[in-house]
């Protein structure tokens, strides 16, 4: 007996060490990645880096045309995916909460929520490349809000569901239809979660490079014209870093590190505006 | 004084009309917001048909030409216009194979250590910085691979790999080449990192959806914290934990970025590691733009609906699994 209990000691023990191990190595290799990213980044970062346009190989310059690219882009694919999103899961949560629709939505919603994004940028270089005949910031901005949607939708249903039945009986009992309930009621009551899953969905599509690829294609010009190639952050990081030139790959970094405080800060603003975990 | 009654009779008539004209408004906007709500839900569905459809009559036109070669022969040639598809699958599986062998377990003892051993005051912190890691998006992981880690492993893994197995039958086959740094090996390293918070962040959602009474119970017999974990917490989580980690195979089979830096893109199936190859996914980023004739775009495409057809049958299977342990929960 007393070998028994040694041995079960001794297993606990070793396993135990190997999960700390685990843990630091993982967190470790993380801090590894994150490090290099800010150490790289900010000895590449400057204000030109904000102010000029992306140079030619072999001379300084900045990143401001991706910047103002991936800014509209996003903002026209948030404008395009969230309403959709919003009243998809308007009425999984309100009005088709039992039905055999509502789980079909849920459950193909949940697999694009997590389909390979350059799947989704074939998709509408087949829809809009293809028949309108050249590349444009606005196809780039479509193939964006397909990936806003199901984020939008989950978070709308989740948070939805989460308000009590009773304030929404209270208000039907007074006589308010049903619309009004779910916009005076329901989406008030829900109002911080939905915003949330707005900002997860602007932190998710503002790395996105598969999607934009083949889209919005790349520009080494500044323009505002959505119906032309459009460069956006991620697609330029990508051609740089892949150069052989040492300016582009320092815009590369200090690009990648854009995104990544972009990304960051969004994730953090949207997890203490819900005050909790979601997706 | 007698006109009274007839004007309050009046007013209560107008009010009369004007309350059914509201009420009808009401109606009429209920039904509008209800139809949009259900035209949206339905839109949801529309997007994934669009995108099956829109793949398959785009790569119709490669699928036509090859037939069921495509999808096991080697050969891409976009000069004679021979297009096989079996190195880009290869490398996705294998690159996907390794990312999982390491990604998995190296996920589920930190799970492990979160719930059962991390002191409460570090279980919030470190959980946060998992969730925020999954966030970050894959070019970040992509540069880093290219500019520190593929040079770091070609100094030093690398090597060592080559010495210590070259000797070795079948390993040595395994790790056969030169030191290149890009290949197969450092993109399944890169996916690692990539699915690692993803994996961790399901485990340890679903272990603590173990009762406690249950855990308590084990501990209360003398079982080794180990014992709980492997013959409680792992039973009770089995089903979430599968879908888990299909969700994060998931994701490394479709991802883009992270791979298209370091993988080399050669379209050829070898059977070291070390050898530079492709994935489904690397092959359209590199390629797509640069693909010039009907042919090669379409069979490009028609890489993208394989990835299309392995990703979604695996995300189904992993949200099965997970809704099965939903409902288990209530």
């Amino acid at each position: 007996m007393p070998q028994l209990y040694a041995m079960r000691r001794a297993r606990n023990t070793i396993l135990m060490t190997l999960s700390v191990a685990a843990t630091v190595v993982g967190l470790g290799w993380l801090v590894l990645v994150l490090g290099a990213l800010l150490w790289n980044g900010f000895t590449s970062l400057s204000v030109q880096v904000f102010t000029e346009m992306t140079p030619p190989p072999g001379s300084a310059g900045g990143l401001l045309n991706p910047i103002v690219g991936s800014l509209m882009m996003t903002a026209i694919a948030v404008a395009i995916g969230t309403p959709v999103g919003i009243l998809a899961g308007t009425y999984m949560a309100e009005y088709g909460k039992y039905t055999n629709l509502t789980m079909v939505v849920r459950f193909i919603n949940d697999i694009l929520l997590s389909a390979p994004s350059i799947v989704v940028g074939l998709f509408i270089y087949e829809v809009m490349v293809r028949p309108m005949g050249h590349f444009s910031g606005f196809a780039g901005a479509v193939a964006l809000a397909v990936i806003v949607v199901p984020v939008v939708v989950r978070t709308t249903e989740d948070m939805l569901i989460l308000v009590p039945k009773e304030l929404r009986e209270a208000a039907t009992a007074l006589g308010v239809p049903r619309s009004h309930v779910i916009a005076h009621v329901s989406y008030r009551a829900a109002r911080a979660g939905i915003i949330t899953g707005i900002l997860l969905a602007i932190a998710r599509i503002s790395g996105e490079t598969a999607p934009l690829l083949f889209t919005a294609l790349n520009n080494q010009f500044f323009t505002l014209d959505m119906n032309a190639p459009m460069s956006s952050l991620p697609a330029v990081i990508f051609q740089f870093a892949m150069s052989p030139y040492h300016d582009w790959q320092n815009l590369a970094w200090a690009g990648a590190l854009i995104i990544t405080f972009a990304v960051l800060a969004l994730s953090i603003a949207a997890r203490s505006l819900a005050g909790r975990k979601v997706v | 004084m007698v006109d009274i009654p007839i004007q309050a009779g009046v007013v209560a008539a107008a009010e009369d009309i004007s309350r059914a004209k509201s009420l009808s408004r009401l109606r009429s906007t209920d039904a509008i917001f209800r139809a949009m709500t259900l035209t949206a839900a339905i839109a949801v569905l529309l997007i994934l048909g669009g995108v099956f459809v829109s793949l398959a009559s785009g790569a119709a036109p490669a699928l036509r030409t090859f037939g069921l070669r495509f999808l096991y022969t080697e050969v891409w040639n976009p000069v004679t216009d021979q297009f096989g598809a079996i190195a880009p699958i290869y490398g996705t599986l294998v690159t996907s194979f390794i990312a999982m062998l390491i990604a998995v377990p190296v996920g589920l003892l930190i799970a492990m250590f979160l719930t059962e051993l991390c002191p409460m005051w570090l279980r919030r912190p470190i959980g946060i910085a998992i969730e925020l890691l999954a966030g970050i998006p894959s070019i970040i992981y992509g540069i880093w691979g290219l500019f520190i880690f593929a040079p770091f492993l070609q100094r030093t893994l690398q090597p060592a790999l080559i010495e210590t197995f070259g000797n070795v039958p079948i390993l040595s086959s395994l790790f056969a080449g030169p030191p290149y740094g890009i290949g197969m090996l450092t993109a399944g390293l890169i996916l690692a990192i990539m699915v690692l918070p993803f994996i961790t962040s399901i485990s340890r959602d679903v272990f603590e959806a173990t009762p406690p009474v249950l855990k308590e119970a084990a501990y209360g017999v003398g079982c080794t914290t180990w014992e709980v974990v492997r013959y409680v917490v792992v039973p009770f989580a089995r089903v979430g934990v599968i879908g888990g980690v299909m969700l994060g195979l998931g994701r490394a089979l479709g991802e883009t970025m992270a791979v298209t830096f370091v993988i080399g893109n050669a379209h050829r199936v070898s059977a070291s590691l070390l050898a530079p190859g492709t994935t489904i996914s690397a092959s359209i980023a590199n390629e797509f733009t640069e693909a010039v004739g009907d042919l090669y775009t379409s069979a490009l495409i028609a890489l993208g609906l394989i990835l299309f057809f392995i990703t979604f049958i695996v995300l189904a299977i992993a949200r099965y699994m997970l809704l099965r342990l939903e409902r288990r929960l209530g």
